[in-house]
């Protein structure tokens, strides 16, 4: 048996996803029917952080929707590419447009066609308050295309929702002194409402002192 | 009194019917896709509704302890309009969904040759994705319209057991009884059948292949149709299990052979629960975000 797809726990399981992944490769656009029924037809459940919801990191029915997107990925030209990861987005449930979000770091995003789908697809799921989403895209190395005011956005949608700073990609290399005024801001705003401060803000703040010192007396502790 | 309700259109119901429906023992149903009441304008509005069936329409319905699915269709009526013939290009991306246990509704409403294609279309569409099909027979010309499309199933090759001939009365009943497709019956309180009329057919016909439905809808039409007419069978001394053989295993049986049914009890049935960051109470929610 060979080492591929380890993730999943069963034999039939990899080789129902190596069915599909051929039949991506020979038949791209068999991906539109695929890629919905994946979960029903490879594997679905906790990923590897164990997480059923897929906010902590991919569930098995994302890591199945990758594969198939990478092979998508070896199959189209660019342009064609971007046009089809788009349409798994705009007609997916939340689970499959998690798992394409998941799978944006497979795009070679130096073209523009798949840098452009990439930054409409992470700018629509961090309007929603879904937390998969929000999560899965933030996760994404494609953030690295947001302009940093975007970015600083997505950062205080998760700090909103509840998704965990840690798993945002750009974090801490990327947090700015403005960044780091709106997580004060935020803080200061629960804080003076009387409700829980997110323990993550720390995760900017310990980077610019300045910022946490507007905290005084509301401070978090570690 | 164990109830799958095979069509209901719950987008057009309240949370009050979700109670009231769960109260009286439906635990499971399907919502085929249909028109509004008036036509849609363009292809977009297709994909918003089923965008809703497969994800908000069924996410709610669980939170009154309901397992929730959906049939996938371009409706007889809307393939008559020729700004919607694309929905066909767009069915298998749903076709291919979880929650999605049959193709319907499709058939006849005038008989004209454009629903007559999209008919045949989708009865091909069923065949590949392993789906069983709802048909909705037309309210004018009914028999003549159940004939023919018992004709181009028979013509499509696909099982008769794994289509569902709806809106059935006393007129059509025999015809689809002899094509061996599982018989659908909308017990409506004006139109259609009564819950009374649906008690003789039974008795005549006995239970087997025998489905009963609210379709409740927009209209005037109640979720708890099928209800009456299992208090209605037992009254008139059927037993229960005959009933649950009506209500609830033979709807299960044929939709079941889709393959996709989910039938275990909703667990703890939460409605602070949210869809896409938003729940069915309003305003705060138990964690303290906006609903």
């Amino acid at each position: 048996m060979s080492e591929e797809y380890a993730f999943l726990g069963s034999a039939e399981a990899r080789e129902a996803l190596s069915a599909q992944v051929a039949d991506v490769r020979a038949r791209p656009a068999r991906i539109a029917v695929l890629f919905p029924a994946a979960a029903r037809s490879v594997a679905r459940g906790p990923g590897p952080s164990g997480d059923p919801d897929g906010v902590a990191g991919p569930t098995l029915e994302d890591l199945v929707r990758v594969e198939l997107l990478t092979a998508l990925a070896g199959a189209l030209a660019p342009a064609e590419l971007a046009r089809e990861v788009g349409d798994l987005y705009r007609h997916g449930d939340a689970g499959e447009r998690r798992a394409v979000l998941r799978g944006l770091d497979v795009l070679d995003t130096g073209r523009e066609e798949l840098a452009a789908v990439a930054r409409e697809l992470l700018a629509d799921a961090v309007r929603t308050n879904d937390t998969r989403l929000v999560a899965a895209a933030s996760a994404s190395g494609t953030t690295a295309l947001l302009d940093a005011h975007s970015w600083r956005q997505g950062v205080l949608k998760c700090l909103f929702t509840g998704v965990p700073l840690g798993s945002v990609a750009g974090i801490p290399d990327r947090a700015d002194a403005e960044l780091a005024r709106m997580c004060a801001d935020h803080a200061l705003e629960r804080a003076v409402a009387g409700r829980p401060v997110p323990d993550d803000v720390r995760l900017v703040l310990r980077h610019f002192p300045e910022q946490a010192a507007r905290l005084g007396t509301h401070r978090t502790e570690a | 009194m164990r109830i799958f309700d095979p069509h209901i259109h719950m987008t057009s119901r309240t949370t009050d019917d979700y109670e009231a429906l769960y109260g009286a023992g439906v635990r499971a149903l399907v919502e085929p896709s249909f028109w509004l009441g008036q036509p849609r304008t363009g292809v977009s509005s297709f994909r918003d509704y089923f965008d809703g069936l497969v994800g908000w329409e069924r996410f709610r319905a669980e939170r009154f302890g309901i397992r929730h699915h959906c049939a996938i269709a371009l409706n007889p009526k809307e393939a008559n309009d020729p700004r919607l013939t694309e929905v066909l290009d767009i069915l298998p991306r749903y076709l291919a969904k979880d929650g999605v246990v049959a193709v319907g509704e499709v058939g006849f409403d005038s008989r004209t040759a454009e629903e007559e294609k999209a008919f045949r279309h989708q009865l091909e569409l069923a065949k590949e994705f392993g789906l069983p099909v709802l048909v909705h027979t037309p309210h004018r010309d009914k028999a003549e319209g159940t004939r023919r499309t018992l004709q181009l199933v028979a013509e499509s090759g696909i099982p008769a057991e794994r289509v569902l001939v709806d809106h059935l009365n006393e007129a059509t009943v025999a015809m689809v009884h002899e094509s061996g497709c599982t018989l659908g019956f909308s017990i409506y309180p004006d139109t259609k059948m009564s819950p009374e009329r649906m008690v003789r057919v039974l008795s005549e016909w006995g239970p087997e292949r025998m489905v009963v439905n609210s379709a409740a809808d927009w209209g005037r039409s109640d979720p708890l149709a099928t209800l009456r007419t299992g208090e209605a069978m037992l009254a008139a001394g059927f037993t229960g299990r005959d009933v649950e053989r009506v209500l609830w295993d033979n709807p299960v049986e044929f939709y079941g052979r889709s393959g996709r049914l989910l039938l275990d009890e909703v667990s703890g049935a939460d409605r602070t629960a949210t869809y896409s960051g938003n729940s069915v109470l309003r305003g705060e929610r138990a964690n303290g975000g906006a609903a």
